[in-house]
């Protein structure tokens, strides 16, 4: 997180020198300061920074492509028969431990339409989600988890 | 170019509102209607916000509507899974229709323990039905 600080006070400085500290221009300093700390990473602190921000960023994408397609999925199984519907729960095994790694992804489980969390086994080694279309539970597991848990716990470890 | 923006997400908004609600209509348990209810509701509610945002232009207002949905997808989902918890818990039958309850039984009704193993939870079943 230092690479965020800095980029911040970089910000700062560059609405100091410019006399402006409207939102737009603290922005555009805050995209100018990224940019030199993206060139300069070698002599400084490391990639590190950067690349979490890379994967912040690939999972908010990876999230919002997620949801509106789940979405839609979920819609068209509001309009289909009742008969043609296959919910189930299912247990998914965890990898995530902390508090903040479990809340993080069982947050982003429960707003991607079809997957509904239910409860964390007392030992926080399985998650049981409600699924809607539950005919191929392994299909789903690897989806959560090579989806929404690799990329969670790439931003937070 | 921005009235065009905000009519569409608006349109779009309240088609899944809509779509939420028939939902919960029409879908046969507890659990599916909660699916319909806190998913569709929370993407409608931003499009609708995000629609309000294009409509009136303006730091303020944009701000406003970025708090809005930012703490409604905070707090959405822990309302539905605690209601769903909860219901699960004091025993509110699945579906007829449900292919598969891998929850069923895992739960120790004293201590509301959940084992994640087969063999411990087998000894504590819990009495459905």
């Amino acid at each position: 997180m230092n690479g965020l600080l800095l980029n911040i006070l970089l910000a700062l400085g560059w609405a100091a020198l410019s006399g402006d500290f409207s939102p737009g221009n603290l922005m555009s300093g805050f995209g100018i300061g990224f940019v030199l700390i993206l060139f300069s990473q070698q002599i400084m602190s490391g990639p590190s920074y950067i690349r979490k921000v890379w994967r912040i960023l690939d999972l908010f994408v990876y999230f919002l492509i997620e949801m509106v397609l789940s979405n839609l999925r979920v819609a068209i199984d509001v309009l289909s028969p009742i008969s043609s519907l296959r919910p189930g729960i299912v247990a998914i095994p965890l990898d995530a431990q902390t508090d903040a790694e479990i809340t993080l992804l069982v947050n982003l489980i429960m707003l991607t339409p079809g997957t509904f969390a239910i409860d964390i086994s007392s030992d926080r080694r399985e998650l049981y989600l409600h699924i809607m279309d539950a005919d191929k539970p392994d299909r789903v597991r690897k989806e959560i988890k090579d989806g929404f848990e690799r990329r969670v716990l790439g931003v937070l470890r | 170019m921005n009235e065009i923006i905000s009519d569409v997400l608006m349109l779009l908004g309240t088609t899944f509102l809509l779509l939420a609600a028939l939902g919960v209509v029409r879908m046969p348990d507890l659990f599916m209607r909660m699916q319909s209810a806190s998913k569709a509701s929370t993407l409608g509610i931003a499009c609708v916000l995000l629609s309000l945002a294009f409509h009136f232009p303006g730091i303020s207002v944009n701000i406003r509507v970025i708090a809005a949905i930012t703490f409604f997808f905070l707090t959405a989902p822990i309302t539905a899974h605690l209601l769903g918890r909860a219901s699960y818990f004091v025993g509110v039958p699945v579906w007829k229709g449900t292919v598969i309850d891998e929850l069923r039984g895992r739960y120790n009704p004293m201590t509301h323990d959940l084992s994640s193993d087969d063999k411990t939870a087998s000894a504590a079943r819990m009495p459905l039905d």
